[in-house]
């Protein structure tokens, strides 16, 4: 029980935070804080998985949370009849022939031996492939893209309920992890970082130029959810009486009879907002709970100490006849399957996909200070780590305010300063962070919660 | 005739362009290249560091021009370029002192002084967002156009017009005054010799007097002028946008890693290569074709091979595969 003190401790201080602000602002913004602090604890457990087991970096956590959400609407949004039978079939040949391109390049790789001829036959490869997709594909994108642009105008999805989705953004985060793995991890650490920011950027710009796949950055909005609608708690009969017999003892104060109906009326939209938030927690953190019981497992295991032999110090893993590139590929993937389920996790929590909206400093670096100023190579760490920086994202404009308010007390309220000050207090988050960062990099290197290994 | 319109057609609209995004591209990646081969480390405060620098060459511009104080023709930001730099210098120290130099001192594994640099990126981003804003602002003046595509047709009495903006001509000449005295300085000079050799091999050079303090302070002054000016002569061309700044970094790592890490001569030519790749697949050939071809063959579609949303894309793939096939980059850098 004594070496847990200090995680305990840890999060206990976190959880009082959230309640403080439960107390002060609101229960509903409480909530969605700590909504956001669940799903930044998945994407650190995958980064941790990455960084902390095996010292790979991954800095494209932000196209792996993208291919999550993407997942949400290929998977769960309706299909839209008139665009497949438009265009439909040519994106099927589509597929067809981008499955044939790789299969024909890995034939040449094998058969023909490395030579001049064979990288033109490649480069020949290619081109053709590219050459037929672009034929094929022009008329059938205009066809999808013109079926009512102002609603649809994409190939929609396979109507399938939003959890499913959850794990197809585990599948297509991992099939990418598995490209880019093949590619990209035999480089040098800080090659690897730049390459996979790269990668990143890539997918995500494709996410919002192909109009046909998930309309863009035109944004989908009103996609599935696993809890029920505001709307319709409010009118469902038992959520009243649930509402009157827990706020019975207000209620009572009031005598007539209207202005109860208001009041209760009022604390039944409230409330409805507050356990829709609920049903959510409820259901992130039955994620977050079932991947820390598995990275956990995991991590004690002879094949966790195969993985912190192979970060610690490759070469002698590999004289002990450990597959090095093996293992690095499977955690690479294992880590970025996590990540695509929070992505797919905050999509379905905002209810609308926005690939505008993914940017590498929110989605890769932030996450990375997570991982960092939790604990690199400990799972409660970096969860803890999600919810310190994600609080303090959040939180960081309200306290910027009061030190600026509080520093320029003595100053006239239309000092241009002070004014400038306030106006500009949302981006001391960015300052914050940062300066979090480095403080920790400097004194306490290894995290808030340092890795522990247990020796048997 | 038609020839010397197709070709025109591609100067205007592909290959001044491209010199000019290329020179840009080309100071940030030798920033990029000079920071990784002497200090070691992957700086991800690139694109930061020049949009800092830029910052202070708009407020001293809008403070020039409220003074009065101009220079005719030539953009007022020229003369600002001494004291943004000197600022920016003095930034760059700073940072150096309070954070770099422990984990140099410590000889920290590159990979935490990359992550450090995050760190330092985003109070750079921070500074700079409170201090001016994250909205889009112009600072040029003076004169827009060097030859103007009606002037030129007036000339020649062609039918396409060749257009060069000033701070195309301003870009590309500046890079190469600020490039050349480099180039030299390296080359050349006693202590660009002592950084070539302390890039080379640390130990030898220690062994051999060269003081590394020294070393590391020249680094980071040219470091600073290189990224002030690509960082204004950006701003000039297109706008001021702190944001932009940021995105900016991809390309020039690409541009760095295309050129060879560690070597200025790739980086400075691995900023052409990444421009003049994204331009030209993301331009549109229609017009070029309608010229030289005969007219029964005249095309109908744009002849573009990837739409313009791709350009960022194109460069990022020129990098995966210069990663994948020659590691080192095109022209042999450092293989550390």
């Amino acid at each position: 029980m004594k070496q847990y003190a200090n995680v305990i401790t840890a999060y206990l201080i976190m959880f009082t935070l959230i309640i403080m602000v439960g107390v002060f602002q609101s229960w509903s913004i409480a909530l969605t804080i700590l909504n956001y602090c669940l799903i930044s604890a998945v994407m650190t457990i995958g980064a941790n998985i990455q960084w902390g087991y095996a010292g790979l970096i991954n800095f494209g956590i932000m196209g792996y949370t993208a291919l999550g959400g993407l997942a949400v609407v290929l998977f769960s949004v309706a299909p839209v009849d008139e665009a497949w039978s438009v265009g439909g079939l040519n994106m099927m040949i589509c597929v067809v022939i981008i499955i044939s391109i790789v299969i024909a390049i890995r034939y040449t790789l094998k058969k023909i031996a490395p030579s001049k001829k064979r990288n033109y036959l490649i480069a020949s490869i290619i081109i053709i492939g590219i050459l037929l997709l672009r034929i094929i594909s022009a008329p059938a994108i205009e066809g999808i893209e013109s079926v009512e642009p102002a609603k649809t105008g994409f190939l929609g999805g396979l109507g399938l309920p939003v959890l499913i989705s959850w794990i197809g953004g585990a599948f297509l985060a991992a099939g990418l992890a598995f490209v880019v793995g093949k590619v990209a991890l035999g480089l040098r650490a800080d090659y690897l970082a730049i390459a996979t920011l790269l990668i990143a950027e890539i997918v995500v710009s494709i996410i919002k130029h192909e109009d046909w796949l998930a309309r863009g950055v035109k944004n989908v909005i009103g996609l599935k959810r696993p809890a029920p609608y505001e709307i319709d708690l409010q009118r469902t009969q038992w959520f009243i009486d649930f509402v009157e017999k827990f706020h019975s003892g207000k209620l009572a104060l009031i005598n007539s009879a209207a202005e109860k109906q208001e009041m209760l009326n009022q604390l039944v939209i409230s409330a409805s907002s507050v356990y829709v938030k609920l049903c959510f927690t409820g259901l992130f953190l039955s994620v977050v709970i079932i991947l820390l019981v598995l990275t956990q497992k995991a991590l004690y295991s002879p094949w966790g100490r195969m993985m912190r032999a192979i970060r610690d110090n490759e070469e002698a893993a590999g004289a002990m006849g450990k597959n090095v590139v093996k293992q690095h590929l499977l955690i690479f993937i294992l880590g970025s399957a996590i990540v695509g389920i929070a992505g797919a996790m905050m999509v379905t929590n905002d209810g609308l996909f926005t690939p505008g909206s993914y940017r590498p400093m929110r989605y890769t670096f932030v996450i990375w200070v997570m991982v960092i100023v939790g604990g690199t190579g400990n799972n409660f760490g970096a969860i803890l780590g999600g919810f310190v920086v994600w609080f303090l994202w959040v939180e960081a404009a309200p306290i910027a305010l009061f030190f600026i308010n509080l520093f320029t007390s003595h100053l006239p309220e239309t000092n241009e300063i002070r004014v400038h000050l306030i106006n500009s207090a949302s981006y001391f988050r960015f300052l914050m962070i940062g300066i979090g960062l480095l403080i920790i990099m400097r004194f306490r290197p290894q995290g808030i919660l340092p890795e522990k290994i247990i020796k048997n | 005739m038609d020839f010397i319109n197709a070709i025109l057609v591609l100067l205007n609209f592909t290959i001044i362009p491209a010199l000019t995004y290329g020179s840009q591209l080309a100071l940030g990646a030798i920033f990029v290249t000079l920071i990784y081969g002497i200090l070691r480390f992957a700086n991800f405060a690139t694109g930061d560091m020049m949009s800092f620098g830029t910052m202070f060459a708009v407020l001293l511009t809008y403070y020039f021009q409220s003074l009065g104080i101009n220079l005719g023709i030539f953009p007022t930001a020229l003369i600002t370029i001494p004291f943004a730099t000197f600022m920016m210098i003095l930034y760059m120290l700073t940072i150096d002192k309070f954070v770099f130099e422990y984990y140099r001192i410590k000889k920290s594994p590159p990979v935490q002084l990359a992550m450090v640099s995050v760190g330092v990126m985003f109070v750079t981003q921070a500074i700079i967002r409170i201090i001016i804003g994250p909205t889009d602002r112009t600072f040029m003046d003076g004169e827009k156009f060097i030859l103007k595509a009606s002037e030129f047709k007036d000339m020649t009495g062609l039918s396409e017009g060749l257009t060069i903006k000033s701070t195309q001509g301003i870009t590309i000449i500046v890079t190469l005054i600020a490039v050349s005295i480099m180039f030299w300085f390296l080359n050349k000079t006693k202590t660009g010799t002592s950084m070539r050799a302390y890039s080379d091999n640390e130990d030898l050079a220690l062994l051999s007097g060269i003081d590394p303090k020294k070393v590391v302070l020249i680094t980071w002054i040219i470091a600073g002028i290189l990224a002030t000016i690509g960082g204004i002569l950006y701003g000039l061309d297109k706008s001021y946008r702190p944001f932009v700044y940021f995105n900016n970094m991809l390309p020039i790592f690409a541009a760095a890693i295309v050129g060879g890490i560690g070597n200025p001569y790739g980086a400075f030519l691995g900023g052409y290569v990444i421009a003049f790749a994204e331009i030209f697949l993301t331009y549109a050939y229609k017009r070029f074709f309608t010229y030289i071809l005969p007219e029964s063959l005249e095309p109908n579609s744009m002849i573009q091979l990837l739409s313009t949303d791709y350009k960022f894309a194109v460069s990022f793939s020129i990098l995966v595969i210069v990663l994948l096939f020659r590691p080192s980059g095109i022209f042999k850098g450092k293989t550390l």
